[in-house]
This record gives C-alpha cells, sequence and structure tokens, in this order.
C-alpha cells in the first residue's frame, strides 16, 4: 500500500516534469551545446601534444573528454537556483504543505531534464565522431552498467551538495552566490578541463580525499576505458553521499523552522 | 545638450542600482572570494599545460599570463555591465514590461544596456588589473605614451565587440522569447578566450575569429601589450569592433519592429 503510494508519486512527478521539460526542447539544446568546454580544452591538449607527458595517448584523450562531456551533461544541478526564485517569490509556502519534500519536485525535475537532454547529447557525441572517427570505440555492457551508476552517484553528490546549499536560503536570501563560489573548485578540480592524472603530485596527493574526483574524473575513466581504481572510486563516492545525506536532513529540518514565507 | 542629459540619467541608474545591490553585503564578499579562486583556478590550469612544455602555440607561461589577465578584466566587464543588464531583456519581452521601456524619452539601447550595475564585477576587474602590471614586471615591458595609447585603443574595441555579441544574442529574444541559455552558450564559446588562439587547432581558429572573434577578444590586446603587434590586426580589429557596434544598434532597431508586446 504504501509503496505503491510511493510508487505513485514518483511517476506522477516525472510524468509532469516530463512534460514541462519537453516544452522548453530548444533551451535544453542550448543547454546542451554550453556543455562542450571539454572539447575545446581536448584541441588544446591534443594540438600541442600536452598529454604525452601523461602517458595518454590521443585517442585515449579524446574519448576521455567525451566521456567527460558525456557525465557532465548528466550530471548537471541547478536546484540552488530554483529553490532561490521559489523561496524568493514566495512559492515554497505551498510546497511545504503538501506532505511531500519540495526537494523532490526538484529532483524529479532534474530527472526528466536529464531524459529530455539525453538525445541532443547524442548528437553532439554523433558530430564529435565525425571529426574524430579514430576515437568510436563501444564500451561493453558491464562498464556502460557502472559508469551510468556512477554518474547517477555523482549527480546525487551534486544535487545534496546544492541542496545543502539551497537551504542556506531560509537564513540568507541570496544563496546562488555560495554555489558560485563553489563551482570553481567543481570546474577546476573535478577533471572537466583536465584528467586528474596530469594535476602535479602536490595535488594529487590531496585530492582524492576530496569529492571532486569522484563528480568527473572517475566516472569518465571508467567509460573511457582509462585505468582507475574502480572500488576506490565507488566507495568514496558512497561515503560522501552518506556524509552528505544527514547534513542535508538537519539543514533542512532547521531550515523549516526559521522559514519566514516571503513575497507572498 | 543631449550628452549631459545622458549623462545625468546614468548617474541616476549608478545610484539606484549601487544602492540595490549593497543591500546584499556577503553577497559581494562571496563573489569577491569566488574571483580570486577562479583566477587561481585558471592558472592553475594554465601551469597543468605548461607542466612537460615550454611553449604553447608560441606562448611562453609569462606570456599566457597576459591573457589571463585580459581575460579577467573583460570578464570583470562582462560581469558588472552586459550579464546583470541583457539578461534582463530577456525578462522584459517575457513579461510586456519593454513597453514602458520604449515610451520612455531616452533611448531604448541606452536604457536597456546600462540600467543596472553589479558592482561585484569592480574587483575581478582590480584583479585583472594587478595580474596585468605583474606581467609588465616580469615579462620587462618597458610602457611608454605609444604603447598605452595602443594597449587602450584595443582593449576599448575588445570592449565593444564584447558588447555587440552579448547584445546581439539577447536580442534575438524578441523572436523567440527565452533565449536565456543562449547567452550561457556565449560565455561557455568566450571561456576560450583564455588561451591563445594558436593554441587550437586551424579550423578552431578559423571558427574563432569570423563567426565569433574570440581571437580579436583577448589575444590582439595581449600581442599589443607584449609589443609583439603588427599594425594590420590592429586595424583590422578597430574595424571589426565598429561593424560589430554599428550592426547591433541596426539590428535592435530592426527587432523592434517585430516587437510585439506580449502578456499586457
Amino acid at each position: 500500500m504504501i509503496s505503491n503510494l510511493i510508487k505513485r508519486k514518483v511517476f506522477t512527478l516525472l510524468k509532469v516534469q516530463y512534460s514541462n521539460m519537453l516544452e522548453y526542447r530548444v533551451e535544453i539544446a542550448l543547454w546542451a551545446i554550453s556543455g562542450i568546454i571539454p572539447f575545446f580544452m581536448l584541441n588544446i591538449w591534443t594540438s600541442n601534444n600536452l598529454n604525452e607527458g601523461i602517458n595518454f595517448s590521443n585517442v585515449m584523450l579524446s574519448r576521455y573528454f567525451l566521456c567527460a562531456f558525456f557525465v557532465r551533461q548528466f550530471s548537471v544541478v541547478w536546484v540552488v537556483f530554483s529553490f532561490e526564485e521559489d523561496s524568493l517569490m514566495g512559492k515554497i509556502s505551498p510546497y511545504l504543505i503538501q506532505p511531500l519534500n519540495p526537494f523532490f519536485r526538484y529532483f524529479a525535475q532534474h530527472i526528466a531534464e536529464q531524459i529530455t537532454r539525453f538525445p541532443f547529447a547524442l548528437i553532439i557525441a554523433f558530430f564529435f565522431f565525425i571529426f574524430n572517427p579514430e576515437s568510436i570505440w563501444i564500451p561493453n555492457l558491464g562498464i556502460l552498467f557502472l559508469s551510468t551508476i556512477s554518474t547517477f552517484l555523482s549527480f546525487l553528490i551534486q544535487f545534496l551538495i546544492q541542496s545543502i546549499v539551497a537551504c542556506l536560503c531560509f537564513w540568507t536570501e541570496k544563496a546562488s552566490s555560495i554555489e558560485r563560489l563553489l563551482f570553481i573548485p567543481t570546474l577546476f578540480l573535478s577533471g572537466l578541463l583536465a584528467p586528474v592524472i596530469s594535476f602535479p603530485e602536490y595535488v594529487k596527493s590531496w585530492i582524492y580525499l576530496t569529492p571532486f574526483p569522484y563528480l568527473i574524473d572517475f566516472p569518465a575513466n571508467l567509460l573511457s576505458g582509462n585505468p582507475t581504481n574502480i572500488s576506490r572510486g565507488f566507495s568514496m563516492q558512497i561515503l560522501w553521499i552518506f556524509l552528505l545525506f544527514p547534513l542535508f536532513k538537519r539543514i533542512w529540518t532547521e531550515g523549516t523552522k526559521k522559514y519566514t514565507a516571503m513575497g507572498s | 545638450m543631449k550628452i549631459r542629459k545622458y549623462l545625468k540619467v546614468y548617474a541616476k541608474f549608478l545610484h539606484t542600482s549601487l544602492a540595490s545591490e549593497f543591500e546584499y553585503k556577503t553577497n559581494i564578499l562571496i563573489d569577491l572570494i569566488t574571483a580570486i579562486f577562479s583566477l587561481i583556478g585558471s592558472i592553475f590550469l594554465l601551469s597543468i599545460f605548461f607542466q612537460n612544455n615550454s611553449t604553447i602555440g608560441g606562448w611562453e607561461f609569462e606570456q599566457a599570463l597576459i591573457i589571463q589577465a585580459i581575460y579577467t578584466i573583460l570578464n570583470g566587464i562582462t560581469n558588472t555591465w552586459f550579464n546583470p543588464n541583457l539578461t534582463e531583456i530577456v525578462k522584459h519581452v517575457r513579461e510586456g514590461t519593454l513597453d514602458f521601456v520604449l515610451l520612455k524619452p531616452i533611448d531604448s539601447q541606452f536604457f536597456i544596456s546600462l540600467k543596472k550595475i553589479a558592482p561585484s564585477g569592480f574587483l575581478e576587474i582590480m584583479l585583472g588589473f594587478c595580474l596585468l602590471i605583474y606581467c609588465a614586471i616580469i615579462n620587462q615591458i618597458n610602457l611608454n605614451l605609444i604603447f598605452l595609447t595602443l594597449c587602450l585603443i584595443t582593449i576599448i574595441c575588445s570592449i565593444c565587440i564584447l558588447y555587440s555579441l552579448w547584445f546581439f544574442i539577447s536580442t534575438t529574444t524578441i523572436w523567440f522569447v527565452k533565449t536565456w541559455n543562449a547567452t550561457e552558450v556565449l560565455r561557455s564559446f568566450l571561456y576560450i578566450g583564455r588561451f591563445p588562439l594558436n593554441s587550437f587547432s586551424f579550423s578552431l581558429r578559423i571558427f574563432f575569429s569570423v563567426f565569433i572573434p574570440v581571437a580579436f577578444i583577448t589575444t590582439i590586446p595581449s600581442e599589443v601589450f607584449l609589443g609583439h603587434y603588427q599594425l594590420w590586426k590592429i586595424l583590422l580589429e578597430v574595424m571589426v569592433a565598429i561593424i560589430f557596434l554599428f550592426n547591433s544598434r541596426k539590428f535592435w532597431l530592426f527587432a523592434l519592429r517585430f516587437y510585439s508586446s506580449a502578456s499586457s
């Protein structure tokens, strides 16, 4: 009975958000295009033969950056921006009355957006292969499955971090600037612009303890078939989720007590 | 007479938007930290590129830092003026408030491009200048009057091109209503302005000098700054800037003919 109810909730939420997202196809296509920075980076790496120093062949590097593009496409999170707008406009109040944590709504929004985004990402990958035919490869099913899971875990970590930041809206009203601050290490340390293996030693010694390399570098290496420590990757991802989730619950309960229903 | 009126109006704009921005003082502090981290991040990325190579696209590390500095200045200008104002056009069109702008006895492009200001971008501009001065010292550049005027001319031209690009993209909202994400695409293309143009492959170089003239925006001013300039390049940049500015004006007047006042 209860599981049935949850299933219905999940299904309805997803359906509503998916039809909502389909309305904004063009926007989502533009979002997908705006994620092509890894390809520019690949161009710098290969045009200057920078990969010779780190034992990465051109083909492997281009696969790596393509996978980084994919992982990034399916782990983009913007919950803090939605939440900030809703809380400034007072839209949170009706959500709070409903017997459903509003973050489920945002979560469904993200999942629906990823489903909408999928065909666009495939088209971009198709063009990538036209220009780089030598890098075509087909990962085996097991790897595909594992990397999908690790991408999802990466998405979960980022969703939790951003939700925690979003909850700060209850105190400061404009939490998105904190998110922009947190985005900087994510951008430079996650492996989106350069594979973590190419980082200098003084960074590599501590970076694997932070969540950043597991956001893009680990799933991308896994998917592209580059060597990576699979068990460490998964355990660190799960560890970070277990660390962040209670923190989110805590800040959520504290925050809703602080809520002052702005705007309406 | 007319100029004085516009200056007076601009002073009022400054006053109102600064007053509203300073409501969020912590935000400005966080934005400062973000700007510093962002600069550190890009220098870190650059240092990875130079780990095993002494030059990239013919640029040494110390010289590539100049591009970084100019990019930071221009990014600061974008964040101070272009971003807050031109993303507002989307809102104006969607909510139909562009009517009010058009009815005002003042030029609509002036109003729409300069209404708001985000003071946090100033810090980025200052950071960029500090880095530029540092670069001048480590590259042993001797400053003289001709050199400074040439630098100033090219940077002003870059600002004009940058403004026109942003303005073009934002103006397309009149037809497509929601092109907020298009600015995000532009942002990701501009990202490559952090690196010397010569570090990309030939096809991308053509793309970034003909279709989206990122090349003109950072590389040419940096070359001038280094003293490696060729006169024809500077003249070309001035021409491109004039053409872009002129066309942005034309395009705005053209687009306005298609504006059909939404929602009211």
